[in-house]
């Protein structure tokens, strides 16, 4: 399955949506979606390494987390970001996520973006302040993970 | 919005009606119908969400402006007693916490400005950093941080930005007491680093304004407004640190919940028990971000003055007055004729305090609180008045802004960039800007009619108008 991004309404804000073969592709899609909200992504050149890692047992607060911890860290560098890799792993406890019913497998999640400070000549989208709760979901249908919400902007 | 749902108590403000079985407090919507029509059903279901959290007093309220919001609609008014297990929601306060406007009024006139507008505004432009990945020139260490987190605007003062009579006009003289760097995440302050004295994004402006009409002659003359005068507003909040703290507590406190056993109908609700831990950790944290918030746009002010003082010399630009719009404030309020100690979430909604109130300065006592109605870009602003509780009836609240009518996608779909700009300089507005992107969104057309969000607030008994302002140059983040 090809991996992809697209944006959904939301009457004030944006809503993001990441898909993949794998909930971790999704999640580096719906990174993808909120920073192209930033700037165009064919624009940003991949020339600094972000490297996030955190814990989280549900999927669902795993996606906020990983968009807001990439936020943050691009926030604090200046940075823009364009290219997103995450992977999942580490012992866990066997059962379901409790927002959605997902099986587990592995709540350490690290991952990896890439970018640039950003250049006057770099046109400017809108900032984006924090991915929400709002409209969060993570779940796998016909084989393709999708993973939405609505980020501040 | 569906009226079929709502009960008329006056034709500016309607009640939710009550389901049988249903477990909640009552909703009152403030507005008139047209409004009302225009509203999304989502800010239905948003206050009626708020109206079923622990230890609300009275009922859940939406100011005219509503919109969509996450978790509160933008423009909710809820208020918690802690005695009563009474709660503290991020999602009340929202992501740019303490986000608000300042307004200062000039001893200029519009024949005055008018030659040197285009000049000014590029100055403008060039002092205030504006737009997403725009960094300020103050750099602070960790330990400065914490000393703006605890000081606000009067940490800004004693470095030298700003006028010791502008703490005056600010809600709380420019500081909120109970700010706790502690509770602070180290990312966030990792955020704020290169922030302080930046605009943002998004519906964030500043903005040169002319007063076009007076509504309230003892109130303007109380403002020390007059017709033909120019103002800047400047619409922004605590930035990345404000943000950081947002989302980091939107999480403890959705946990907090979990744990402490609170039902919420819509996980953006993320809350805690007042008394809690983590609504303790959160209240500092806030109060924390309220200060840079105070802080930043005292900052702010420092730089309009100076590109002002570049460009027209003679010009001085006084603070009118500072109120927030996005925070929770401990303050008493008379419930059932008695004082009582409430935390009052206002999520878009504007502090308005009627006339004798201590907190306002002497100059304002007689008139009530400014309570200052955002515009968008080629649309007017609006200066009203605090009404005396017994006439507003929402805690002191009042609407803050003209509320969003489309989404931002629509609004990318409808608008180009630069042609708006084009149109407005045609109107006789100047837009600066680095985003045409965000120019389209921010469209005026994307938003209310801004008059009849006014006029609705009045009538509601929220505030009252005293004066109209016209925008002449904006710059946008």
């Amino acid at each position: 399955m090809h991996a992809s991004y697209d944006y959904f309404e939301h009457g004030a804000d944006m809503g993001i949506v990441g898909r993949g073969g794998r909930i971790e592709e999704a999640f580096e899609q719906a990174a993808a979606a909120m920073f192209a909200i930033m700037a165009d992504p064919g624009q940003i050149r991949p020339e600094t390494t972000v490297a996030i890692e955190f814990e989280e047992s549900d999927a669902e607060l795993a996606l906020v987390t990983w968009l807001n911890l990439l936020l943050g860290e691009a926030r604090s560098r200046t940075l823009i970001l364009g290219r997103f890799r995450l992977h999942r792993g580490g012992a866990s406890p066997k059962g379901t996520f409790p927002s959605s019913g997902i099986e587990t497998c592995g709540t350490h999640w690290s991952g990896t973006a890439e970018g640039e400070p950003w250049r006057s000549d770099l046109e400017r989208g809108v900032e984006v302040k924090g991915a929400t709760l709002t409209q969060l979901a993570v779940k796998q249908q016909d084989g393709i993970w999708e993973a939405r919400c609505v980020v501040d902007v | 919005m569906d009226l079929g749902r709502l009960s008329e108590i006056n034709p500016w403000c309607y009640a939710l009606k009550s389901v049988a079985g249903e477990a909640r407090a009552p909703v009152r919507l403030y507005a008139d119908a047209e409004l009302l029509r225009g509203m999304d059903a989502k800010v239905l279901e948003q206050i009626a969400n708020v109206a079923r959290l622990p230890g609300l007093v009275g009922a859940a309220m939406t100011m005219p402006d509503a919109h969509w919001g996450y978790g509160f609609p933008i423009g909710g008014v809820a208020a918690f007693d802690a005695e009563a297990g009474g709660i503290l929601s991020a999602g009340g306060v929202g992501f740019d916490i303490s986000c608000g406007i300042r307004c200062l009024r000039s001893n200029l006139d519009l024949p005055t400005l008018a030659p040197r507008l285009e000049r000014l505004a590029d100055q403008l432009f060039r002092a205030i950093p504006a737009g997403v990945g725009e960094e300020g020139k103050i750099k602070l260490s960790p330990g400065e941080l914490d000393q703006v987190m605890r000081g606000g605007a009067r940490w800004a003062l004693a470095q030298g930005y700003g006028t010791e009579s502008d703490l005056e006009y600010i809600e709380e003289q420019g500081c909120v007491a109970g700010a706790e760097p502690a509770a602070v995440s180290e990312l966030a302050k990792r955020r704020q680093r290169g922030e302080m004295g930046t605009l943002g994004s998004g519906n964030h402006y500043l903005e040169i304004q002319v007063v076009e009409r007076i509504y309230d002659a003892q109130a303007a003359a109380a403002y020390g407004l007059a017709l033909g005068q120019v103002l800047v507003s400047i619409h922004c909040g605590s930035r990345g640190l404000g943000h950081q703290v947002g989302t980091d507590y939107l999480v403890t406190l959705a946990k907090a919940a979990g744990r402490l056993g609170l039902h919420l109908p819509d996980r953006e609700l993320a809350c805690a028990p007042i008394k809690s831990p983590e609504g303790q950790q959160y209240l500092g944290a806030m109060n924390a971000a309220i200060n840079i918030a105070l802080a930043n746009r005292q900052i702010l002010t420092h730089l309009a003055r100076a590109a002002f003082a570049e460009v027209l010399p003679d010009a001085k630009l006084e603070t009118l007055y500072d109120v927030s719009h996005n925070t929770c404030k401990a303050e008493t309020h008379a419930v059932e004729c008695k004082p009582r100690l409430l935390y009052v979430h206002r999520k878009g909604a504007t502090r308005a305090f009627g006339p004798g109130h201590p907190a306002l300065p002497e100059r304002y006592r007689g008139v009530g609180q400014p309570v200052i109605i955002g515009g968008s870009m080629g649309t007017g602003s609006w200066i009203l008045a605090g009404n005396p509780e017994e006439q507003n009836g929402a805690y002191a609240s009042a609407s803050h802004g003209a509320g969003r009518a489309m989404s931002r996608h629509q609004a990318l779909r409808n608008w180009n960039g630069r042609e708006l700009i084009h149109a407005l300089a045609a109107d006789g507005i100047l837009i600066r800007t680095r985003s045409m992107r965000g120019a389209a969104e921010e469209a005026p057309g994307a938003y209310k009619d801004v008059d009849l969000v006014a006029a609705a607030t009045e009538k509601a008994g929220l505030a009252r108008r005293v004066a109209l302002l016209r925008p002449k140059a904006c710059i946008k983040g």
